[in-house]
């Protein structure tokens, strides 16, 4: 039998770190329950020789393919964009590109500014407190003066623009369009324990050296000292409730695959898009017949994505190619709403540095750029470390019919029932992705690139999650209230990507940690009365 | 007592014959084949969970040939191979990564790339700084950003 804990978080990844590093000042008992182990650095792709090639396999971004037992399985049939994610400690900053870009004011004002979805019930002047606070402790690199964004000031001098970022300023300059070296996580000088960037360039399949944030070696480290325990190994079938309809604790089963119960006072839940509603689903019961915390009938639906449309070319001269982090500008020229465009919202542009001779061949070869046979070897020449390309990182409105709910038929290695994504890339989106892939071009013309390629969507590019249990003051519109509790449970938190009224344009992980921490604050400044 | 192979013997051979098909030695480059044995054995070696659609790419490529790719002329080789690729799917494209992922890390190959044999931890990489002054017509812009 578990002694019960005051507050209970599922999942020890970016918004569930940050949450117990946040509480754990209240003295209270936290306990995380984590499904997957804690990393080991040692054994990261980037310490070994096929450092490329477990980018297929076990260090795949996919659940399906990496299969590994902590993870479990999602039917993403029914999508052109395949959900990618990370079990473990760190959760998906494990394998993040650390792109870190917040999302920008208007993005919680899209109803008022655009008339399309709806306002958050929060707005970026609020968190600028807890952005800086997320900035400090995951560290951030970059520079202050982007006239593309509003005012920050990041605590580490940007990554160097390298060659490929050379190119790529030469190129947005010649057009006359913004650029800006991107704000990333990746430590540009020796910072809080953790060493410096060292151009292993094989950053988002987890960094060995330790300079990319990820919050098993950010935010744990402090939240343990503080007093939070983390359990690993723990995957949380359904949360219950009792007579009184709040939630009573969670069953779980542990290492040894036994079932365990633990009891709460709070429960709060970081799983992020695809995790939270399903765990919220699979908690259906007598009280709660439609799934726990969804008499809106919102949880699950309302999938937000990113469709990324990705181009890039080749160039005569050499480019960083994989011996830099991709991380490296970004561009709001074309974030914010400009109906003649044809579409409302924006995207930022992402811009990349290369990639490796293997996945350079992998790439070349599907694409049909690279032969077989006698005229392999120049080829791939001409092809490989010349590669220069981007990403517009597309804003994806809320729709209903994009949903995750739960597969009748597939189940995880605990027999629990697996998510199901059903989800179609809206027309705003499209035309959106459109306009992306023409203004690429214009910027891959600019730096001179041949060859252009195009993949719109990106498949295997369902990194953001976001959407499927969105914050709001009306309960009928939403699943939690403006400061992340549920409408319908009063003891039960959520923290995490699934918050999101809207998508922005932008990857979100600060906005999701600014988030989790605002909750946390907000939990603290309301001890008292919490559950009234 | 010979070591466990994933793939029989004739498997093994057409697989030899389509990996030199796909990449042949080079004089010109100085690099071997990927039929090359040391290429061939880390291929086998670490197919691993890519197995089974690396068998059944082997057994399509089998009913294409009619008979040990090996053992075809180099023109009827060279269609076979070209057939198969068009043909395309996931066992082909799994089958055709095996033998690109395991000859772009073979030492010889990587040198005549002009790179280093190495994984990137522990030594890393230096990255130029680059030019800074090209931001100062960025930073001669207004805010570009939406007051909301």
């Amino acid at each position: 039998m578990n002694d019960p804990v005051d507050v209970l978080i599922i999942g020890a990844g970016a918004s569930g770190a940050a949450v117990a590093w946040s509480l754990a000042d209240t003295r209270m008992h936290i306990l995380c329950l984590e499904q997957g182990d804690w990393m080991n650095p040692a054994t990261y792709p980037s310490t070994g020789r096929d450092w490329e090639a477990r980018a297929f396999g076990d260090y795949s971004p996919s659940p399906n393919i990496r299969a590994r037992p902590e993870d479990y399985p999602i039917n993403d049939d029914n999508s052109p964009i395949k959900v990618v994610n990370f079990n473990g400690v760190g959760g998906g900053t494990v394998m993040y590109t650390a792109h870190f870009p917040r999302l920008h004011p208007s993005d919680f004002r899209v109803k008022s500014l655009d008339g399309v979805a709806e306002d958050w019930p929060v707005d970026y002047d609020t968190l600028v407190p807890f952005f800086e606070e997320n900035d400090r402790m995951m560290g951030v690199s970059g520079l202050a003066g982007d006239p593309g964004v509003p005012p920050r000031n990041p605590p580490m001098p940007p990554l160097p623009l390298g060659r490929s970022g050379a190119m790529l300023a030469k190129a947005m300059n010649r057009l006359g369009w913004h650029w800006w070296p991107s704000d990333t996580t990746v430590a540009t000088v020796d910072y809080e324990g953790r060493a410096r960037c060292i151009n292993l360039g094989h950053c988002t399949p987890a960094c060995a050296q330790g300079a990319k944030a990820s919050t098993d070696i950010t935010y744990w480290p402090a939240a343990r000292r503080a007093g939070v325990e983390l359990r690993t190994h723990c995957r949380v079938r359904e949360i219950t409730t009792n007579a009184h309809g709040m939630a009573a604790g969670v069953v779980y089963y542990d290492a040894d695959g036994r079932e365990q119960f633990q009891a709460a006072e709070v429960v709060v839940l970081a799983c992020n898009g695809v995790g939270t509603p399903r765990l919220l689903l699979n908690s259906a019961s007598g009280h709660f017949p439609n799934g726990l915390a969804n008499s809106s009938g919102l949880v699950g639906k309302n999938l937000m994505f990113h469709p990324y449309a990705q181009v890039y070319g080749y160039v005569a001269e050499e480019t960083d190619s994989n011996r830099a982090p991709p991380t490296c500008l970004w561009s709001k020229e074309f974030y914010e709403t400009d109906r003649s465009r044809g579409f409302v919202r924006g995207y930022t542009f992402q811009f990349g540095r290369g990639v490796g001779p293997v996945a350079e061949a992998v790439a070349s070869e599907a694409k049909g750029l690279l032969p077989w046979g006698a005229g392999h070897h120049a080829a791939f020449r001409r092809l490989n470390g010349h590669r220069l390309g981007l990403s517009a990182i597309c804003e994806d409105l809320p729709e209903e019919h994009n949903r995750v709910t739960l597969d009748p038929v597939m189940k995880d290695s605990h027999g629990i029932p697996a998510p199901r994504i059903d989800y179609r890339i809206g027309e705003n989106t499209a035309r959106m992705m459109e306009h992306g892939i023409a203004h690429a071009k214009k910027i891959l013309a600019a730096a001179e690139a041949t060859d252009i390629c195009v993949n719109s969507p990106i498949l295997y590019g369902g990194w953001h999650l976001l959407g499927t249990a969105r914050m709001g003051a009306d309960p009928a519109r939403s699943v939690v209230n403006e400061w992340g509790r549920s409408h319908d449970v009063k003891n039960l938190f959520i923290v995490d990507g699934s918050l999101f009224v809207t998508s922005g344009g932008v990857n979100p992980t600060s906005t999701i940690q600014a988030l989790a921490l605002y909750i946390a604050d907000q939990m603290k400044q309301r001890l008292a009365n919490l559950f009234d | 007592m010979s070591a466990y192979s994933p793939l029989t013997p004739a498997q093994r051979d057409d697989l030899r014959a389509i990996a030199g098909a796909i990449i042949p030695a080079s004089m010109e480059f100085d690099v071997p084949g990927a039929d090359d044995p040391a290429i061939q054995a880390d291929i086998v070696a670490t197919l691993g969970r890519d197995t089974g659609l690396v068998r059944e790419a082997l057994d399509g490529l089998a009913r294409l040939a009619g008979s040990p790719l090996a053992g075809l002329d180099p023109a009827r080789r060279e269609a076979v191979a070209l057939e198969l690729r068009a043909k395309g799917g996931a066992a082909v494209a799994t089958l055709t990564r095996v033998v690109l992922q395991c000859y772009y890390r073979d030492d010889r190959v990587v040198r005549s790339l002009g790179l280093e044999p190495r994984p990137p931890y522990p030594k890393g990489h230096v990255l130029e700084d680059g030019d800074w002054s090209l931001l100062d017509p960025v930073r001669a812009r207004p805010p570009m950003w939406r007051r909301a």
